[in-house]
């Protein structure tokens, strides 16, 4: 018996490792690329942001004092803080609404309807950004089509220009991001309620559940791992923002709109200082981090 | 056993982190980034021209036509030269020039509003040799002063490192069907007399000036207003980064102020901070406002969008006959150090201020005075028509000495990263006139210092 197993289990190891080796071919391709646009670039940039750097000339190393600079300028700890104010506008909400929509859509019957509002709900995702930012700016003037609506149903003294506003552009934007982000969150959520055991449903409503009641005690805990995605995926977003701001309001009105990704792109690219735009970079990738790790951890946990 | 072999490894992770700090700081230390200057190409300068085919590139700003038509009358008049013309936004262009001149294959000649560390790192050719060869001394010598550098990095004196392709003045459009009906039968020469009439339109129910300032264009306006009571040499050595050289004086607040006063009358459309360049120049052509603050890159196109009814003059000065001043700039290319083409691209550049058929394109195209040598002959504008009227201003200004830059073109950040910004809040009441000029000093200081 013995001298039967023991060629097996070596047989078995080195299937095991015949296995790693070629598991190892099949990451390099991807390695190399992954080694090549983020991981060099990666370095390069925490090097940089050592420096006094115009992209071009020689440059000058001057240890922490980008990092210094990053958290004492008040413009740059104030692009921060409006990105934080943009998650309420393109994480809760697109989660939330997501959530109550694909619940929706999915009480409706199958059918051209319900195919029809997914599609409707998904368009958004289709359209580039910067075509959508030059669309909502459009909408957004003073002669455009919010005041245009408004004026109709009487509530013309509420007309403004929205994104012209210093009170009103940050929201302004942000819904703009709702609106690109709610379709995904309807999509993914609904192959998510898909996945739910259906007679996990049927019990909850032979036990005389109401909707509210099914929604939080099955839908909910059915879907974390589909909320987890989305709110890594749109705090990501809402914290990199760029393209949306770059095409409505460039940061303004002020700096009302300022968010990282636009002062990375200036004084990187406009000013030439190419080591603070490395340590801002730095500074928000490991924000990005600091924000989306522990929404990981918590999904693991509790899937577990 | 496993507890205390993580213990161990525990133990052992700070060793490691900092051996892994340390490696990575020498690494960090040992190779800076940069600093290879681009070859120089040694050629000996000539002013005839090569006999061979050659192939000149252009990288220029969308929007502006003007090299396009020049390229093709060079190559009308000579053949064996074809040029290659590229173009990109004014914003992509200006942040990408640098590693475009940078690059192996520069283009030849390049738009280059600002110079920032271009002539430092080595990157655009010094065209004094070719200035010698040409005879360019017999040039404006006021026209060029801003296209020199010297060797402390400061415009304004130094080594000839651009030349321009037009040069453009500023002034004030009125609405003559508006100015009718409100009474207003010429242009207003004093700034009092300016203020008279915007008071005018604004009690009539007419927009007194159409501005926007959703991309910064609102400062044609507060530095119009600042010239009329600042010192033009002060605000020039502040755009040419004179060392000491400060924004902070009483005529820019003042100017400053005077603007904010504006604002607070409601002299600007409400949507101000939503408004770009080319809205604010179609509602003005579309008749929307009394007066509008533009220049003469404009005025062949307001004059044909609204049937001759308009009228463009220099801004009024605030003494009855004061000497004017008024912002403009040559519309300034640089021919990048590593050109393998120099003499033919400076051949190129000597054409076109000298040549009849190229000075009359650059006049039709631009509605700019094409430069060179003020004794030759000027090219011919249609009579009565707005481009005339800007000539005879741009001589006007040539007289008075009267020529600033444009406060954008101090440094490569501060229209985007200050001026821009902090005009939004003064044009909307929010902050004073001495505010905004302290907080532009400030940004200038901090970004010269880098």
């Amino acid at each position: 018996m013995k001298s039967s197993i023991a060629p097996r289990r070596a047989a078995a190891i080195a299937g095991a490792r015949r296995g790693s080796l070629s598991g190892w071919m099949f990451v390099v391709p991807a390695l190399i690329a992954y080694c090549a646009f983020v991981i060099y670039p990666l370095i390069l940039g925490i090097q940089y942001s050592f420096y006094k750097w115009n992209g071009v000339g020689p440059s000058e190393f001057v240890g922490l004092k980008n990092y210094i600079r990053v958290f004492t300028d008040p413009t740059l700890l104030g692009s921060i803080g409006n990105a934080f104010v943009l998650i309420a506008f393109f994480t809760l909400i697109p989660v939330s609404a997501g959530l109550v929509l694909a619940t929706l859509i999915r009480s409706m019957r199958p059918g051209p309807f319900s195919s029809l509002s997914q599609t409707i709900l998904f368009l958004p995702q289709i359209i580039p950004l910067a075509a959508a930012g030059i669309a909502w700016s459009w909408m957004y003037a003073q002669t455009g089509a919010v005041n245009q609506a408004l004026n109709a149903i009487g509530l013309g003294n509420l007309a403004r220009p929205w994104l012209g506003d210093f009170q009103t552009a940050l929201p302004a934007v942000g819904l703009i991001g709702s609106w690109v982000l709610t379709g995904l969150c309807t999509v993914l959520f609904l192959t998510g309620i898909g996945k739910i055991d259906q007679s996990l449903y049927e019990a909850v409503r032979l036990d005389g559940a109401s909707w509210w009641r099914e929604f939080i005690t099955i839908t909910i805990p059915g879907l974390r791992q589909e909320i987890a995605v989305l709110v890594t995926i749109t705090i990501i977003a809402a914290l990199s923002s760029f393209d949306i701001i770059y095409t409505t309001t460039l940061g303004g009105p002020g700096r009302s709109t300022l968010v990282p990704g636009i002062s990375i792109y200036r004084i990187g690219f406009t000013q030439s200082n190419v080591g603070l735009a490395s340590a801002f970079g730095i500074v928000l990738m490991v924000l990005v981090l600091a924000c989306v790790l522990p929404i990981q951890r918590l999904a693991r946990a509790s899937s577990k | 056993m496993a507890i205390s072999r993580s213990r161990v490894h525990l133990a052992r992770r700070p060793v490691a982190l900092a051996a892994i700090a340390a490696t990575a700081l020498l690494a960090l230390s040992a190779c800076a980034p940069g600093g290879n200057a681009p070859v120089v190409n040694d050629v000996t300068v000539s002013t005839e021209l090569t006999s061979e085919d050659v192939v000149l590139t252009i990288a220029d700003e969308t929007g502006f036509p003007l090299t396009d038509e020049l390229a093709t009358e060079f190559t009308k008049q000579y053949p064996n030269v074809t040029f290659n013309v590229t173009r990109d936004t004014f914003q992509n262009l200006t942040a990408a020039a640098p590693k475009l001149l940078a690059s192996d294959t520069p283009p030849d000649l390049i738009r280059l509003p600002t110079i920032g560390d271009t002539v430092k790192d080595g990157l655009i050719a010094n065209l004094d040799p070719w200035a010698e060869a040409y005879g360019w001394d017999k040039w404006s010598a006021a026209q060029l002063a801003p296209l020199r550098v010297n060797e402390d990095g400061v415009r304004g004196s130094g080594s000839l490192y651009q030349l321009g392709l037009g040069y453009s003045v500023t002034g004030i459009y009125m609405n003559t069907t508006l100015a009718d009906q409100l009474g207003i039968d010429e242009a207003p020469t004093t700034i009092a007399e300016f203020e008279d009439n915007l008071a005018t339109a604004k009690a009539a129910g007419v927009l007194p000036i159409m501005a926007g300032d959703k991309d910064g264009v609102v400062n044609f306006v507060v530095q119009a207003a600042m010239n009329q009571y600042a010192d033009p040499k002060e605000m020039m050595d502040w755009i040419l980064n004179v060392p000491g050289a400060t924004y902070d004086t009483p005529g820019n607040v003042k100017g400053a102020d005077l603007v904010r006063e504006w604002a607070d009358a409601g002299y600007f459309p409400s949507d101000i901070n939503a408004i770009d360049y080319p809205s604010f120049v179609s509602r003005f052509q579309a008749g929307e406002g009394l007066f509008t603050f533009n220049g003469n890159w404009a005025a062949a196109d307001t004059q044909a969008k609204m049937n001759g009814n308009v009228d463009f003059f220099l801004v009024p000065t605030a003494e009855e006959g004061g000497d004017h001043v008024a912002m403009g700039a040559a519309n300034s290319f640089s021919v990048a150090a590593g050109s393998k083409h120099l003499n033919e691209i400076v051949f190129f550049l000597n054409w076109l201020h000298t040549d009849p058929t190229a000075r009359q394109i650059v006049t039709d195209i631009t509605g700019a005075a094409p430069g060179g040598d003020p004794a030759q002959e000027q090219p011919s504008v249609e009579p009565g028509s707005l481009i005339e009227k800007a000539l005879a201003m741009s001589a006007v200004i040539g007289a008075e000495n009267g020529q600033v830059d444009f406060m954008a073109n101090a440094t490569a950040g501060i229209y985007a990263g200050s001026i821009i910004p902090e005009s939004q809040l003064l044009v909307t009441s929010q902050i004073t006139g001495q505010e905004f000029v302290t907080r532009v000093q400030e940004f200038y200081a901090q970004e010269l210092a880098g």
